[in-house]
């Protein structure tokens, strides 16, 4: 698999890139800023774009805005956006275009080796990969509506649907059966009157639609 | 003393000083020094010199308009036709010397304050100056009125002054040379010996009293120039409100430029070396499966430390100033504390339109240390968050469920410092929290500030 780095810390792009060679990826380039991202991009069309928020000019949102124009001008390559803060806004942003082939995270997950890693190939897949911290920020802006229905194990198992993660993946991180998770599903799905489908990704499109409304 | 040598203590006091005492007839010498001592010296200048300025004065900022709008007066009254350009004339020059008065006074107010300054050595504060319309504006202020009335009176107490002032030095300083003449003999005056020896004592007595007529006449013409000529009570204040409120301002937004470069610094820095510390922690703790066990486990405490350090790092640096604040304001900013507080919050914003920065950060910290609160002291289940733009003001509330009874005083309480922050922009703070709770803290802001 081909990736692209956009990272303005020497350090961490060194880091990156390193862990992605380990871990069996093609990092064909790897750039300081945004606008030498977009030319990467252009050039080498990779299948994943790994992108820093924070980058020259202005240090606030480039990354953000280049995943954006990624986004748009080459739907076919994945981006996974990475940051020392997350924000429900930006994530609203990059999910606004296209949401299959997106991932937000926190910088903090790259140091969980394996994880991070699956993340990345579920990104590139096609899939959605959001950080807790994201759906945590979603979920303190309902307010008197469905949610308040929800127990807490299916307000927990909410938060993994909207993070991204498949019925194999809550099963992994709730170490509970598949029976289990499956019943906890179409609980949620009924108490939000979201609809039934059969494939992950939709199915967290409808939950990531119902939080951001 | 009495064991001092006598060396070290001559080098203590100055030779005047030292000489008098040696002098036959010192007292004497000490009252005709006194007589003409720096600041009886200072103020018959300073008064003299008030007769001629108070002559410029009042010929200019009195007697040149007044004088003008009688000839014009006069003309149209008794000759409107025979010499109309003359009446016309003086029309409107008194017109135009009316309404460039204040460019007349301002002159003639700095000739008095350099006539204080270089005579005297005291400084009159300068008349406020106004913005606005030129001419108008220059009117309408109020200090024009006071100076207009210091030149009107500066004839009258210049002249008066400056004679009663003359006239003691005169009649003393003659006296002081002809009694003594005629006293001896030296010089027949004709005049009876009772007048002589009444003169003999009020012609001293004056002299000696003329630098202390010189000087209250001097102090009164002070105390009639500051309150005419400079900035009156009111003005004073609202100068040192304007620039209170000036510095604050530039305080509150100094604290809020820092906040941001030490959020930057960290970002940049500590930050972004923890991260690729603890990716390479991580690696080494993936790919060492074969590695000894003690050394693995240390591997494994090394990269659950680093992680944990991260997470607390970020906790910190979020609370300072996040960039999203800056970028998409307010209501972005606050989904991150709500969603990282220990306790679930629920989070309302209404904003039809931005504030301002300063007033964005400091609603952000109000948000913030309010959460951190409930979560160390309130033992709340639920906080609830409202943020509400209301006009030109910015309504926070922040309740919890918690055990109440909070209070703002003493010095470490975060919401002490809350009530400080939302003050420095003038907005205000209350609590309610009685004991069982629930509390509510709200903070209201200005938005433009």
């Amino acid at each position: 698999m081909r990736i692209v780095i956009g990272e303005d810390s020497v350090l961490l792009r060194a880091g990156l890139a390193k862990l992605l060679a380990d871990g069996g990826f093609d990092v064909v380039a790897a750039v300081p800023d945004a606008e030498q991202l977009l030319r990467a991009v252009a050039e080498h069309r990779p299948d994943l774009a790994l992108i820093d928020v924070r980058m020259p000019p202005t240090h606030t949102d480039e990354g953000i805005r280049a995943a954006l124009v990624i986004r748009h001008q080459y739907p076919q390559v994945a981006v996974l956006v990475l940051s020392q803060y997350v924000e429900e806004r930006y994530a609203t942003d990059l999910l606004s275009v296209q949401t299959s082939g997106v991932g937000y995270l926190l910088k903090d997950r790259v140091a969980h080796v394996s994880e991070f890693l699956d993340a990345l190939r579920r990104v590139a897949a096609g899939g959605t990969a959001l950080d807790p911290e994201v759906v945590a920020q979603l979920l303190v802006r309902r307010r008197d509506d469905p949610i308040d229905r929800l127990t807490p194990r299916e307000t927990q198992v909410l938060r993994l649907m909207a993070e991204g993660r498949s019925n194999t993946g809550i099963v992994d991180a709730l170490r509970v059966s598949h029976s289990a998770v499956e019943k906890y599903v179409s609980s949620i799905l009924a108490k939000l009157d979201l609809p039934h489908t059969d494939t992950d990704h939709r199915r967290v499109l409808a939950v990531l639609k119902f939080l951001r409304t | 003393m009495a064991g001092r040598p006598e060396g070290v203590y001559g080098d203590h006091v100055t030779s005047t000083e030292a000489a008098i005492p040696r002098l036959r007839g010192g007292a004497l010498i000490t009252v005709l020094q006194g007589l003409w001592s720096a600041p009886g010296r200072r103020a018959t200048l300073h008064t003299l010199a008030g007769l001629p300025a108070g002559v410029v004065s009042f010929a200019f900022a009195g007697g040149l308009p007044v004088g003008l709008g009688y000839s014009a007066g006069w003309s149209l009254l008794y000759a409107p036709g025979s010499a109309w350009p003359a009446t016309t004339g003086f029309v409107v020059l008194t017109v135009a010397v009316v309404l460039l008065l204040p460019l007349i006074v301002r002159p003639l107010t700095a000739m008095q304050r350099l006539r204080s300054r270089a005579l005297l050595g005291v400084d009159i504060p300068p008349p406020p100056r106004r913005g606005g319309g030129r001419l108008i504006g220059a009117w309408a202020a109020a200090g024009m009125w006071r100076q207009l009335a210091y030149h009107v009176l500066a004839l009258f107490t210049g002249v008066l002054g400056a004679v009663v002032t003359a006239a003691c030095w005169l009649v003393g300083v003659a006296m002081a040379v002809v009694l003594p003449l005629e006293l001896a003999g030296g010089w027949d005056t004709g005049w009876s010996l009772p007048a002589t020896l009444a003169l003999a004592v009020v012609g001293p007595a004056v002299l000696l009293a003329a630098p202390w007529v010189a000087r209250g006449v001097a102090r009164a013409d002070t105390a009639a120039a500051r309150a005419l000529l400079g900035p009156s009570r009111s003005e004073q204040l609202s100068v040192q409100v304007a620039s209170l409120s000036r510095s604050r301002a530039d305080i509150v937004a100094a604290t809020d430029a820092e906040r941001r470069r030490i959020e930057r610094d960290l970002h940049d820095g500590a930050q972004q070396r923890l991260v690729s510390l603890a990716m390479n922690l991580g690696m080494a703790r993936a790919n060492l499966t074969d590695t000894p066990e003690p050394a693995r486990r240390a591997i494994e405490a090394a990269h659950d430390e680093a992680t944990q350090a991260l997470a607390e790092l970020r906790e910190f640096v979020r609370g300072l100033h996040p960039a999203v604040l800056n970028d998409r304001g307010l209501d972005a900013a606050l989904s991150g504390i709500a969603a990282r507080a220990p306790l679930p919050v629920r989070l309302s914003v209404t904003m039809t339109a931005r504030c301002s920065p300063v007033v964005e950060a400091i609603a952000y910290f109000v948000v913030s240390e309010a959460l951190t609160n409930v979560a160390k002291h309130a033992h709340a289940g639920h906080a609830e968050v409202t943020v509400d733009r209301v006009g030109d003001r910015l309504r926070i509330a922040v309740t919890d469920d918690g055990r109440g009874g909070a209070t703002a005083d003493g010095d470490g309480s975060g919401l002490r410092g809350l009530a400080q922050r939302a003050a420095s922009v003038d907005g205000t703070f209350t609590l309610h929290s009685p004991a069982g709770g629930p509390t509510t803290i709200t903070v209201e802001l200005p938005c433009a500030s």
